[in-house]
């Protein structure tokens, strides 16, 4: 009898470096840094992507990918991500920001790169809360939420609602490709793999703007297990984040992938 | 015959999340409470028979230190 031979079905992949990620354990950071890393290796684009860093918990983003990276200022990776692709419109440009550096310190970077509807691609990794300086009210903290600059729960009188960012920014006619995905379950990761494939597609085929704005976990600031901390993006999150396409143009929605 | 499937774990990477325990459908996977990873983490193992190999795994792990396989049945 011939011994079957076995088949690999999963292995790490090779836009993903070896090291070790800095990220506390269960953080679907590394979720998206995974996706990001399969959807490069399977469109082919490692060679020619380069990936601007934010300020925040990923910023060591540089050291995680086997591509080029640069590390921009906080909350300016759409503006140094704009004059890249302006100087090298050949590359693949995307950055990779957090909600504080995206949704708060670099709101004015956001906006006027999708206004202007530079052809960059932005993932956008939402866990309503800062996680690098120690878990402070982040503008996507939800109503209510304990942090430790709001150890009473966000209160919406005085401390104001989370900011949508995928809704506001689908406003713009600059953008090309806007939506939301998930990180908690196995269902919604291949849904946001898709996403991220057809932020890139969009960016690709110079149709804009593209951003895919990820629901994502913090166990540690949080103060839930790994597995408690994904229930909560599925409790609490997702009504707050409705997932969806906010903004897909035509050409994205009829391409298959 | 079911289909025959197996990780092998990447102990410089797991971190003994434990969210690949909670996602297998075959629920064959645990931290193994022997062993220490380079880090100082109880790593994943497989505890039983019944691995399918099917990767639900490695689709949640945040550090991509799983691979699976799955063995393919040779036709006669």
């Amino acid at each position: 009898m011939v011994a079957p031979a076995p088949k690999i079905v999963y292995q790490r992949p090779a836009s993903l470096a070896t090291r070790v990620t800095h990220y506390c354990p269960g953080c679907t950071h590394g979720v998206a840094h995974r996706l990001i890393a399969e959807v490069l290796d399977e469109m082919g684009l490692r060679e020619k992507t380069i990936g601007v860093a934010p300020v925040g918990c990923s910023v060591f983003a540089y050291n995680y990918f086997n591509h080029d990276y640069v590390e921009a200022a906080h909350g300016r990776a759409p503006a140094m991500a704009t004059g890249i692709k302006r100087v090298l419109p050949q590359q693949t440009v995307y950055t990779y920001q957090g909600d504080g550096d995206l949704a708060s310190i670099g709101m004015a970077e956001i906006m006027h790169a999708a206004a202007r509807g530079e052809q960059i691609t932005v993932v956008f990794i939402n866990n309503a809360i800062y996680g690098m300086t120690g878990g402070q009210m982040a503008p996507t903290t939800l109503p209510g939420m304990v942090t430790t600059s709001s150890p009473g729960g966000r209160d919406v009188e005085s401390m104001g609602f989370p900011i949508r960012m995928s809704e506001i920014l689908a406003k713009m006619d600059g953008a090309g490709y806007i939506v939301r995905r998930s990180l908690h379950d196995p269902a919604n990761i291949r849904k946001a793999k898709k996403a991220i494939r057809l932020a890139f597609e969009t960016q690709e085929r110079g149709l804009g703007f593209s951003m895919v704005e990820l629901l994502s976990s913090c166990p540690t600031n949080w103060k839930l297990t790994p597995v408690d901390a994904l229930t909560f993006i599925e409790d609490r999150m997702i009504p707050m984040f409705p997932l969806g396409d906010y903004k897909v143009n035509d050409e994205i929605a009829n391409l298959r992938v | 015959m079911a289909v025959k499937g197996w990780i092998e774990v990447n102990e410089l990477h797991c971190k003994g999340c434990g969210l690949c325990v909670a996602a297998c459908p075959q629920n064959v996977m645990s931290l193994d409470m022997d062993r220490l990873t380079p880090k100082g983490y109880h790593p994943v193992h497989l505890h039983a028979e019944g691995c399918t190999g099917c990767g639900i795994c490695a689709i949640v792990c945040p550090d991509a230190a799983l691979t699976v396989y799955r063995e393919v049945p040779v036709k006669a």
